[in-house]
């Protein structure tokens, strides 16, 4: 066991994989000598050699589709873009090429491989750098979305996408790489994809979050506890595609009452899916409109009025207070 | 101030010319290869017309006629070894049948069969890549792998000129020359992007010469002598299996046909110069003057080899439309290595009744 940032935890994960898998090849932009923008991959180049930590050309696409040849002839590349914000320059490569390799070859070729990537706002980046685009991805069949929101899902996380037959991206809320530490076992283990985690058990709302708004609406439930002795279920979804829908379901099934939260833009929103299905399956339980707690359909503003921007605490504890009074 | 511009010429480089009589130097092959590669071509240029005729008739869907590049595929593909790794266009039919990818099999592509991507074991190749361009980055990885693993294998992908203006290209270059990675960019310059010609999809005067700007060895090659386009495949195989990095080949070649089956070049293309390539500069023309000349070749033999042709075309013809239907509950089962839950469910329902309700 070690007390671990989400960063250090996500570069002993990186290093477990170079350790264990020969096949493992990391690829992106400073990741090599300076060791990543944000140190995720410090010391690796230094420890494993030039050719399995890789500084490449400033080419997002190139990071992509050369990985996606690099999967295909037996490695397992684990590839760096540098911000979400920068994905756009590669989509055709994720989208119409890695995430749909094994569909066109009716399973005759795979690509794993992971592409791991800081995101999210709130630490004062240039523009373009902070954007949520997570419901781009749950959009794409073929790719698995996985999003943790502290180091020790961050450590099992990453290894089991590492050694995921399918492509998976990673994203990384870039304020949670330094905010808090956790216990995190120095050993390798895998958190399996796919499965959300209730991280807090109550009676009279589901809160569904993931990600950079887990610890906001932690704070937010503590508050409601304390101050209106408002006990909320909160939910991590972990993974973001595919969607655990049972753990949603089952929870608003006892606490009759849900409600999302997510820093992306609102509309098509991955909080607008969550509702849908919680309508699908759920909606004779509910005793009060699903509310949606979520950044506005603006594009992500500049750093000094990103505060203003994000949601926050305050946002849900009075979308509860709203919801449970119903 | 010192500036400078590149007025360089970057030759054409040929073995036989136009009227099939040698102007540089054979590849040593044998008489039985190049009547098989002729073979191959009259085989390939049958399927073609059938393939077009094929949709005219209601039988397939869009399709896209390689008729014209013949030399260029064949001549390139004879190169090909089982274990490397290639990743064409939609363009590429003639050379992936020389090379093995079932006639039958092949159709199912513009038949919308999903059967046509499942590749044969056997065979490191992609299904035909359908967004411009996005497969040279594919090949450069694999060859970077190869690379990585000590394997002699080259990877080698196929484009045409208007694949040239995407970023992919450029990117797919400058990572094969920083990674010296052994791969060869087999650019079929046949002068039309549907609609756009050449001297408007860039200002260079050829393709070969944008080798230059990646410290890479350029070829610009007659794409329609197949001897020049083997010698100059052969070269950058072996290059590339001594480890000295990428080559890119640009094989100056022309499309007879249409862009696909829903095109119609005579709304941009002026007939004359379609009549220059197609009396003057077909390479199934010009091989058959060489093996005349050479008196391996005679008008009896080409009309067996016609008959074989039409005898291979049409039994791939009914072996592809008696070839059971694609199920389509399968679509839910490539799409990730285990079905997701959702896709579970989808699937379950559909198999039901055909339904999508919850």
């Amino acid at each position: 066991m070690a007390n671990l940032t989400m960063i250090q935890a996500i570069n002993e994960a990186l290093g477990i994989s170079l350790e264990q898998d020969p096949r493992t090849i990391i690829l992106g932009e400073d990741v090599g000598h300076n060791g990543g923008v944000f140190r995720a991959t410090e010391g690796l180049q230094a420890k494993f050699g030039e050719n399995r930590v890789v500084d490449t050309p400033l080419a997002e696409s190139a990071i992509i589709g050369t990985s996606i040849g690099l999967a295909l002839n037996g490695m397992r590349p684990i590839a760096e873009i540098q911000f979400l914000g920068f994905i756009f320059e590669t989509m055709d490569q994720i989208a119409s090429q890695a995430a749909r390799t094994r569909f066109r070859s009716q399973g005759r070729f795979h690509v794993p491989m992971v592409i791991r990537t800081p995101f999210g706002g709130g630490v004062r980046t240039p523009e373009m750098h902070a954007d949520s685009l997570e419901a781009l991805f749950l959009h794409t069949p073929g790719l698995k979305v996985v999003m943790p929101s502290n180091a020790y899902d961050a450590k099992g996380l990453l290894l089991s996408a590492i050694a995921d037959p399918d492509p998976v991206l990673f994203l990384e809320p870039m304020r949670l790489y330094r905010l808090y530490r956790s216990e995190v076992p120095t050993e390798p283990y895998q958190i399996p994809l796919g499965k959300a985690k209730v991280v807090r058990e109550g009676t009279h709302i589901t809160i569904v979050t993931w990600g950079p708004m887990v610890p906001v609406t932690m704070d937010a439930v503590k508050q409601l506890q304390e101050k209106h002795n408002i006990s909320c279920e909160v939910i991590d979804l972990r993974t973001i595609s595919p969607i655990d829908t049972e753990t949603i379901i089952q929870s608003v099934e006892k606490t009759n009452r849900a409600l999302v939260v997510h820093e992306a833009v609102k509309t098509g929103g991955v909080g607008a899916e969550i509702i849908a299905r919680i309508n699908e399956k759920a909606l004779y339980s509910l005793e009060a409109p699903v509310r949606r707690i979520t950044g506005f359909d603006t594009p992500y503003p500049m750093s000094m009025v990103e505060d203003h921007w994000l949601p926050n605490s305050e946002h849900i504890i009075n979308a509860v207070l709203e919801t449970v009074n119903e | 101030m010192q500036t400078y511009t590149w007025n360089g010429d970057y030759p054409l480089y040929r073995v036989l010319d136009e009227n099939g009589v040698v102007c540089g130097q054979l590849p040593s092959l044998s008489d039985d290869k190049i009547i098989e590669m002729y073979r191959w071509m009259i085989i390939t240029r049958y399927f073609d017309q059938r393939a077009v005729n094929l949709q005219r008739q209601g039988r397939t869907g869009t399709y896209a006629p390689f008729s014209g590049q013949e030399a260029a595929q064949i001549g390139s593909f004879a190169l090909i070894e089982k274990d490397d790794w290639l990743f064409t266009s939609y363009r590429d039919l003639a050379g992936l049948m020389y090379y093995g990818f079932p006639m039958h099999q092949s159709l199912f592509f513009s038949m919308g069969h999903p059967f046509g991507g499942h590749v044969p074991e056997g065979m490191n190749v992609l299904p035909y890549q359908i967004i411009i361009g996005a497969q040279i980055l594919h090949a450069v990885g694999t060859a970077w792998a190869s690379k990585l693993k000590g394997e002699n294998r080259v990877s080698v992908t196929y484009f045409g000129d208007g694949a040239t203006s995407q970023g992919d290209f450029h990117e797919a270059l400058n990572f094969a020359s920083v990674y010296k990675a052994p791969v060869i960019f087999f650019c079929q310059n046949n002068q039309w992007a549907i609609s756009v010609p050449f001297q408007r999809q860039m200002a260079t005067p050829t393709i070969a010469q944008k080798a230059l700007a990646y410290g890479m060895e350029g070829i610009r090659v007659d794409g329609n002598d197949i001897f020049a386009v083997y010698n100059a495949m052969k070269r950058a195989v072996e290059r590339g299996r001594a480890g000295e990095g990428p080559t890119l080949i640009e094989a100056v070649t022309y499309r007879l046909g249409s862009h696909t089956t829903a095109d119609d070049p005579t709304r941009y293309r002026d007939a004359n110069e379609l009549m220059e390539w197609k009396d003057k500069r077909d390479p199934i023309i010009r091989l058959r003057k060489f093996l005349e000349n050479k008196g391996i070749w005679n008008e009896s033999m080409q009309k067996d080899a016609e008959q074989q042709a039409k005898v291979l075309v049409d039994e791939a013809i009914a072996a592809a439309e008696s070839f059971p239907k694609p199920n389509p509950a399968e679509v839910f089962d490539y799409v990730y290595s285990t079905a997701t839950p959702d896709l579970v469910e989808q699937k379950a329902k559909f198999l039901q009744h055909g339904g999508r309700e919850r």
